[in-house]
């Protein structure tokens, strides 16, 4: 195995990891600072790619495809948060388990009904398609590069919002204490919209941004809405620093594991059964890496501990 | 002297820079209820916390009769014989008032693990439950959801499942809180039979029900006992003025 | 308001009736509609002990349903080819007799039950919800990736098991078999809410730290539970994949894990007959409402989410007046 291979897997591993990190971050700070279980973000990312494939579609243009996947689903949270999401913040976990598994329902077949079961297609622009060479000579698709560097964007402003600006502030007192910033004046509902749709806008640019690599359809979401939980969960719910590294984390182990197991039990096994259990075990590895990590620390690596 | 029942040697917490219990060696010795009195912030709760499992000592130990019980689960505790109660009651709100006290004779049987005959016709374990309830008064209200208590009443319960688990020694948490005039005098003439089958340590911030009940006080201020005797001495007692009641003066 | 005994005995009786009158009127696509809600049910049922009673809000029940349904395919597909399972130094036949199958699809997951319960139960709340979730997955993944047993395509087994004095080739006997099945796991579970063990289940789901105060252990007590549950949930995989001659990845998938508690709620959480009124209806919405339009997804939904937000005990809190056990 060359080292460019490895090289590339790890590259592969890390974008795939940073757009975890988009879905992972709308969830955490949901979680953190509503405390709600939102099984519907996965429907947010899907909006946002029906939303993109459609404009770019119409319009040609793929950067008025990202912003219009950021505001349909930005405005899409909104309305759910309004109409439906706040009635749970205060409710039992399974019943927001429950209520959000119906808005994946309302969400997945209205889709279906709109745009049928076909997938759609949303094409990389050409200026953004093409290997480029990166120093040591590894030839890599300048689109999944771009997706590392806006993904690693995102990660810094959502740092710059919460520690550095007033709404940060207002956010991360929501956290700690309901009572007390409402006390102090701010709208806290307002505040929990404005979070929820923030949340929903960075689910629904990654599924703008994967949908160029994948096709656009109908239960796109929910794998990726299921990593993302084994995101959050294994750093730890509520902390965008280990949504960050978790993100990675996961990235990395599917990518290289899918990569590395099957050679790696071939040292000790026979080709054909090595292939097949390495497969096997690197589909179930980021599972197998959560459970470790929760039986080791059963509030993930950075959650609050009880 | 007797052997005291229940005591602990000198504890220490401290969470992260702050202080919780600093070398607090109390013991509670048959027939006597030992009052634990401090202001708020004293650190009472982390104490009880270690005394009856759930916050693990830095150092020291805790003893229940002659055995040391330091490293007990509270489950374990329980089963050695320490009887609890809570500040803010603990009950199975959906379940009826004798099922919550059944819970207690359970837990003394430490026999949970029957799947198929009826609980509500295990004779034996219903008797000692109504007993329980009929020290406390609430045995007309035994099929009652615990739910549709009043406050004064669920206080009650709370002691009463205690009592169904006949320990050999008290650990309540201000028995008190939020009773009237009247419930607190009918709580104060139960508890004060109720030393002798079993002693009692008693936070707890009526301080009326205290100098009434108690045989000893400690009082506990910033993790650390100051002082130490019987309620005339901690009346008299000047650190106690200046430390505790100092700030309202 | 209607007392909940009633409300029981009315809820069995119909679902007795409605096969037999298809059996009347020659209907058997009904009688097949109405065992697969049996089966389902049953599965729900085992759900329902860990959920109503002990408060575990299991995300990954779809493990022991797709046990029980891999417990019947690789038996029955090693019997069907005359080739036995080979385990190191063991050598085990295939079977297509039931009763073998069943107690080893309940075995099998009890066992799962067990060792996922160990490890899931040391988190409570979400983590709880995540990681039972992740194992959901695991199984889900590995299914589809291990080729031996059809992979993603799953097995199909070309004959129905047998039971005996039982022809389960007709679908009445078939259903009278499941009926069975349904009717005794519900009255273990009566037993078992009305004992002692599941009085204190009942409270520690409550207030778990009184439960520890009175010297129980709320651990033990919630992983005898879950096991209890995963085995019943195992049996209906069992008979689930009796049902169609076929397993699948699917048994284990996420969605599954959802529908089960889907149904549970729709019933009415903790309610005896709450996972059986759920299962019906679940079917029957399903049936009708997907001839009547491909969305109808749509529809349980908003159903689904109505009763979350409006109706928190189900139709059995609606019909009775009482709220149920809050999980």
């Amino acid at each position: 195995m060359s080292a460019i291979l490895v090289i590339e897997q790890i590259l592969n591993g890390l974008q795939f990891g940073i757009m975890l990190f988009l879905m992972a971050a709308g969830l955490t700070l949901i979680f953190g600072v509503m405390g709600l279980i939102n099984l519907a973000h996965g429907s947010l990312y899907m909006v946002g790619a029906f939303a993109a494939a459609s404009v770019a579609g119409a319009t040609g243009s793929f950067l008025l495809a990202l912003v219009a996947a950021f505001t349909v689903a930005a405005f899409a949270g909104a309305i759910v948060e309004i109409v439906v999401i706040r009635r749970l913040y205060r409710a039992a976990h399974l019943d927001q388990v429950l209520a959000t598994f119906a808005l994946i329902l309302i969400f997945s077949e209205g889709t279906r009904w709109v745009f049928g079961s076909f997938p759609l297609f949303l094409d990389v622009p050409s200026y953004l398609s093409g290997p480029v060479t990166l120093p040591g000579g590894i030839e890599y698709p300048l689109y999944r590069l771009t997706l590392i560097g806006v993904g690693l964007l995102v990660a810094l402003g959502l740092w710059w919002l919460t520690a550095r600006t007033r709404i940060g502030i207002q956010i991360r007192a929501g956290e700690n204490d309901r009572e007390m910033i409402a006390a102090l004046g701010v709208d806290i509902s307002k505040l929990y919209t404005l979070v929820f749709a923030l949340g929903a806008a960075l689910a629904g640019l990654a599924g703008a941004l994967v949908g160029a690599i994948q096709s656009v359809q109908v239960g796109m979401g929910e794998p990726v809405l299921i990593l993302a939980f084994v995101v959050i969960v294994i750093g730890g719910i509520g902390s965008i620093k280990g949504a960050l590294i978790g993100a990675i984390l996961v990235g990395l182990t599917d990518t290289l594991g899918g990569i590395f197991l099957p050679e790696f039990l071939k040292l000790f096994m026979e080709s054909g059964a090595a292939t097949q259990t390495g497969s096997a075990l690197a589909s179930m590895a980021v599972y197998i890496l959560m459970s470790v990590v929760l039986i080791w620390r059963p509030t993930g690596l950075f959650g609050a501990r009880p | 002297m007797s052997e005291p029942v229940l005591a602990t040697r000198n504890l220490c917490k401290t969470f992260n820079a702050l202080v919780a219990t600093d070398d607090v060696s109390i013991d509670l010795k048959p027939g006597e209820i030992h009052a634990i009195i401090g202001p708020n912030g004293a650190g009472k709760s982390t104490l009880i916390g270690q005394i009856c499992g759930g916050i693990k000592p830095d150092a020291g130990s805790v003893h229940l009769g002659d055995s040391d019980v330091t490293n007990f689960s509270t489950a374990e505790r329980a089963q050695a014989g320490l009887g609890r109660t809570f500040q803010i009651s603990a009950l199975a709100m959906e379940d009826t008032v004798l099922e919550n006290v059944l819970l207690g004779v359970v837990g003394r049987s430490a026999k949970p693990w029957r799947f198929w005959s009826p609980a509500l016709k295990a004779r034996d374990l219903i008797e000692s439950s109504m007993a329980a309830l009929e020290r406390v008064g609430l045995a007309e209200v035994c099929d009652q959801v615990t739910a549709n208590l009043s406050h004064g009443q669920r206080r009650q319960l709370e002691v009463a499942v205690a009592l169904a688990l006949t320990p050999k020694a008290f650990v309540m948490d201000e028995p008190m809180a939020g009773l009237g005039a009247e419930g607190s005098h009918s709580m104060t003439d139960f508890l004060s039979e109720l030393r002798h089958e079993a002693p009692i340590l008693l936070v707890e911030h009526d301080m009326d029900a205290v100098f009434a009940l108690a045989d000893r006080i400690s009082v506990l201020v910033y993790g650390r006992i100051i002082a130490s005797g019987s309620v005339d001495e901690i009346k008299a007692s000047k650190k106690v003025r200046e430390a505790y009641l100092g700030e309202e003066t | 308001m209607i007392r909940e005994g009633y409300i029981n005995a009315i809820v069995l009786f119909g679902f007795l009736l409605i096969p037999i009158c298809a059996l009347i009127i020659e209907e058997p696509y009904t009688i097949t509609l109405a065992t697969r809600a049996a089966v389902l049910a049953l599965a729900a049922v085992g759900l329902n002990i860990a959920l109503g009673i002990g408060g575990l809000v299991s995300l990954g029940h779809a493990v022991f349903f797709g046990l029980g349904g891999y417990a019947m395919g690789i038996l029955a597909f090693h019997a069907q080819n005359y080739i036995p399972v080979e385990l190191g130094p063991l050598t085990i036949n295939g079977t297509k007799s039931m009763p073998i199958i069943w107690l080893t699809a309940v075995l099998v997951s009890a066992f799962a039950a067990l060792i996922i319960g160990l490890l899931s139960l040391r988190t409570t709340g979400v983590y709880f919800i995540m990681i039972t979730l992740a194992f959901g997955q695991m199984f889900f993944f590995f299914s589809i990736s291990w080729s031996a047993y059809g992979g993603e395509d799953g097995l199909s087994i070309y004959v129905r098991n047998v039971f005996p004095g039982v022809n389960t080739l007709v679908p009445i006997q078939f259903f009278g078999l499941c009926f069975t099945a349904l009717c005794v796991a519900l009255f273990v579970q009566s037993r078992l809410r009305a004992s002692i063990f599941g009085l204190v289940l009942n409270s520690a789901r409550q207030t778990p730290v009184r439960a520890e105060t009175v010297g129980l252990n709320p651990m033990r007590l919630k992983l005898l539970a879950f096991v209890i549950s995963g085995a019943i949930t195992g049996l209906a995989g069992a008979l689930f994949a009796d049902l169609n001659r076929f397993v699948s990845p699917t048994m284990f998938s996420w969605q599954l894990s959802g529908e089960l508690i889907v149904l549970i709620i729709i019933g009415g959480v903790g309610r005896l007959a709450g996972p059986v009124i759920g299962s019906a209806l679940f079917v029957t919405l399903e049936h009708f409402l997907g001839e009547f339009t491909d969305f109808w997804h749509i529809w349980l939904g908003l159903i689904l989410l109505l009763i979350v937000l409006f109706a928190r005990g189900g139709i059995i809190g609606i019909l009775t007046g009482k709220d149920g056990p809050h999980v």
